[in-house]
């Protein structure tokens, strides 16, 4: 399979400070692919220089390269707002708009000028929610304010927007860690159906759900990447005595 | 390390302390079975045929911990292999138990006819069981996958002498039908030490999957 996703010497800096040594990884289309770690491993920086979304973070510094279908996405000339319309991201906390569930969804198609005519804008929309597992329950309400959704659904909503612009790869950074356990669950059967259409990676500090939800999990550690491999040979039997000393929590 | 992971290892620990008390209970009725078809002690016999009910118990208070230790704390990796490989095990001894009430039967039965002949492979049979059963459970006690590896090679000498009692019994059942009964049940308990030497090479396996995560069961080559 040709990966999607290749980092090749990646290394970052927050300042002087190096967050990311030298990590190669290749991530594979229409998978799941889990970076777990303790905290301040490096796996959300590394998630974020995936869509380039540690650019906007003063004084920082990227080394080595990221292809994405084969092209460098840190090349001179990248149009970083088209790379992250085809790299989404959903964030730990869910950050709906304080607009319309309808305009939350239909945010991104407007400001890229993808909305078309209104029918096909309701189209995207509805879709999109369907896509989220939340139309159902939002259907007869779509004008009402995201606010008013529970944490689950807003999350969902989250997805739905990232989901509008038709993103190729989606990047989940905890995506479910302010949820309860019946809203997770939805989560993760979200990502199982969404998998099929896209290129996952999920930050997740819940090593269940890294075993649950992923296809392949990469552990960091201290800002390397430590192990890659399939997800049920990191949980049942690792190659590094770091990954199990980890995953069985014998850590620190 | 957190507390409740200190919790998981040290429960762990006594539950595998636990596998090797079932261990050591199943080895030494074994023992007694042999012993008591040997010496044709009523008594030793009686002891092992109605003595199942400790070797039944542990047998469920292990099924029942392990359950417990999947279900709160969700093991990885190595701890996930140690609960799936004592789960089998235990699994196994029990096994081992309910065979020597079988040995003890049989023997009860032999114990009521003239002797057909000297015992020699039987016991010989009975020792090479013990000492695999023994060393399936220091090799899972001591991770030893050398020793585990030792015990998968024993089971082809089970299985000869196996053989080989069969055969020179058949002669006594040839030559005068009165001993048909009595060599019946020594063939029979022939088989069931061949049946222990079996667990014992379930639990070697059970042993190197646990350590290196390596199938060895049915001649695959593969692991993990």
């Amino acid at each position: 399979m040709t990966p999607k996703i290749r980092a090749q010497g990646l290394s970052f800096y927050y300042g002087a400070v190096r967050a990311l040594h030298d990590i190669s990884v290749e991530i594979l289309p229409n998978l799941v692919t889990a970076f777990i770690g303790p905290s301040g491993c490096g796996k959300s920086t590394f998630l974020r220089t995936l869509n380039r979304m540690n650019d906007i973070i003063p004084g920082t510094r990227v080394e080595g390269r990221v292809f994405i279908d084969d092209a460098d996405i840190y090349r001179p000339g990248v149009d970083v707002v088209a790379l992250r319309r085809r790299v989404g991201m959903v964030f730990q906390k869910s950050n709906p708009f304080p607009k319309s569930i309808f305009d939350n969804v239909a945010y991104g198609l407007r400001v890229n000028g993808m909305a078309g005519s209104r029918s096909e804008l309701a189209g995207r929309v509805e879709e999109s929610l369907r896509q989220a597992a939340l139309w159902d329950e939002v259907k007869d309400r779509l004008h009402e304010s995201a606010l008013a959704l529970s944490g689950g659904q807003q999350q969902r909503l989250c997805i739905a927007r990232a989901l509008a612009v038709r993103p190729e790869i989606l990047l989940m950074d905890e995506p479910a860690s302010a949820l309860d356990p019946i809203a997770t669950q939805r989560i993760e059967e979200l990502v199982y159906e969404l998998k099929k259409a896209y290129t996952i990676v999920i930050v997740t500090h819940n090593m269940q759900q890294a075993a649950r939800v992923s296809d392949h999990t990469a552990f960091f550690w201290l800002g390397r990447l430590v192990e890659y491999d399939r997800t049920d040979k990191i949980f049942t039997n690792p190659a590094e005595k770091l990954t199990e000393d980890y995953v069985t929590g014998r850590f620190g | 390390m957190d507390k409740a992971v200190r919790h998981f290892q040290e429960e762990l620990e006594l539950l595998l302390a636990r596998l090797l008390e079932m261990g050591g209970l199943a080895e030494e009725r074994v023992r007694d079975a042999v012993q008591g078809l040997v010496t044709r002690d009523p008594a030793l016999i009686e002891k092992v045929k109605y003595g199942d009910e400790p070797v039944n118990r542990l047998h469920i208070e292990i099924d029942e911990w392990c359950f417990r230790l999947l279900a709160l704390h969700q093991p990885m990796a190595t701890d996930l292999r140690a609960i799936v490989s004592a789960v089998k095990i235990n699994t196994d001894l029990e096994r081992v138990g309910d065979l020597a009430v079988n040995i003890a039967e049989a023997a009860q039965r032999y114990a009521s006819h003239p002797p057909v002949k000297k015992l020699i492979d039987i016991p010989h049979m009975g020792n090479v069981a013990q000492a695999m059963l023994r060393d399936a459970l220091d090799a899972f006690v001591r991770r030893d996958t050398r020793l585990a590896q030792q015990v998968l090679n024993e089971d082809d000498t089970l299985d000869g002498l196996k053989t080989q009692v069969f055969r020179e019994l058949l002669t006594y059942m040839l030559q005068d039908p009165s001993t048909v009964e009595p060599a019946l049940d020594l063939i029979l308990i022939s088989r069931h030490l061949e049946r222990i030497g079996d667990h014992a090479t379930n639990i070697a396996e059970d042993v190197i999957f646990m350590v290196s995560a390596q199938d060895v069961r049915h001649h695959t080559a593969g692991g993990g």
